[in-house]
């Protein structure tokens, strides 16, 4: 019995369908705070301790999941493309949003995190903390931190953007489709672009252009800006 | 036949990405330069949308499934997260607020 409750068959189960059944409980209540990965993740890591299983034990039995992260990083250019048209019409103006709004985020929270006494790999992990979780692991791993910290990291920006990003936007006076879509996809990626979706097909499009462009920047930056912080902090 | 074409293609792409990645040494990793690949590779007509699509939609709307191994990790970092919450939570939330401000201003302003 120990040895099947510890494999890839039932481990993988377990994932997939505490996933779809979390799924439908979100689209059955809405609310952002029922987010389907924060479900999974709490109800497997239970499971997990419940069965007393390492987690090396399950990261290897799940490899058939994980394997699609890489790939799934790659279709980002496929949603790209069908953006391109959209982005030559308005260029110079989202690149510029797109370069800054990824640098604050890199640097700000690094150096905040730095000034509360975090430690480095901490800071490492939280750096790419704002885009799509796929290009976040990668420029962590890359860097010496700790990917699955960082994944926990995007699921709460993620979650936080979902619930107050609109409100906080309205706030400052920011309402038309492209502009919040392009905040809201920068800042809190797929879970902020969901949570507007429902408002048109313009604030979706524009959501998954800054989830994109903003994964491209950090991918791109995100190194070279952690590289300079620490080469200037230690 | 048309999914393992599909499914051949997006290995493919990260594979090359691998490639470049390992001989440039560029700060890259192969899944993106694989994406940037796949960007160029449609936009000069060498790779059909029609050979991507359904492999690259089923993708797109399960990516959050894929992360969850990585993200039940977190109950090996439970001694970081109690010892460091503070800064966390204060670097998370003061640098959401400073990116959606940023971008949302830039786009008002010149829109």
């Amino acid at each position: 019995m120990k040895e099947l409750i510890n494999s890839p068959l039932v481990h993988v189960c377990l994932t997939l369908l505490v996933f779809i059944i979390a799924k439908k409980l979100q689209k059955k209540y809405k609310s952002p705070l029922l987010n389907p990965i924060l479900i999974t993740i709490s109800v497997v890591i239970s499971f997990l301790l419940f069965t007393d299983t390492p987690y090396e034990d399950y990261e290897r039995n799940t490899q058939v999941i994980s394997f699609w992260l890489a790939p799934s990083v790659i279709a980002l250019g496929y949603a790209l493309y069908s953006f391109l048209e959209e982005i030559k019409a308005d260029f110079k103006k989202i690149i510029l949003s797109m370069l800054a709004g990824s640098l604050t985020g890199i640097i700000s929270v690094f150096m905040i995190a730095y000034l509360f006494g975090a430690s480095k790999a901490t800071m490492i992990s939280l750096a790419p903390k704002s885009v799509t979780t796929p290009i976040a692991i990668e420029v962590s791993k890359q860097m010496g931190g700790i990917p699955s910290l960082t994944v926990a990291f995007v699921i709460v920006v993620g979650v936080l953007g979902a619930i107050f990003g609109q409100t906080y936007l309205r706030l400052i006076g920011v309402n038309d489709p492209k502009s919040v879509g392009l905040s809201l996809g920068a800042t809190a990626h797929a879970l902020g672009t969901a949570s507007i979706s429902e408002k048109g097909p313009d604030f979706s499009a524009f959501g998954g252009l800054g989830m994109a462009l903003n994964g491209v920047s950090t991918a791109i930056f995100a190194p070279w800006v952690i590289k300079l912080l620490l080469m200037l902090l230690y | 036949m048309i999914l393992i074409k599909q499914v051949a293609i997006f290995l493919g792409l990260w594979l090359l990405g691998e490639l470049i990645s390992f001989f440039t040494h560029l700060p890259l990793s192969g899944s993106i330069i694989g994406m940037l690949l796949l960007v160029v590779g449609l936009e000069l007509k060498l790779i059909k949308t029609k050979d991507v699509k359904d492999v690259a939609n089923f993708l797109l709307n399960n990516m959050a499934m894929f992360f969850i191994p990585a993200g039940v990790g977190l109950m090996c970092h439970y001694h970081i997260l109690s010892q460091e919450w503070l800064p966390i939570s204060v670097a998370i939330v003061v640098s959401a607020l400073l990116v959606m401000t940023v971008v949302g201003l830039i786009m008002k302003k010149r829109s």
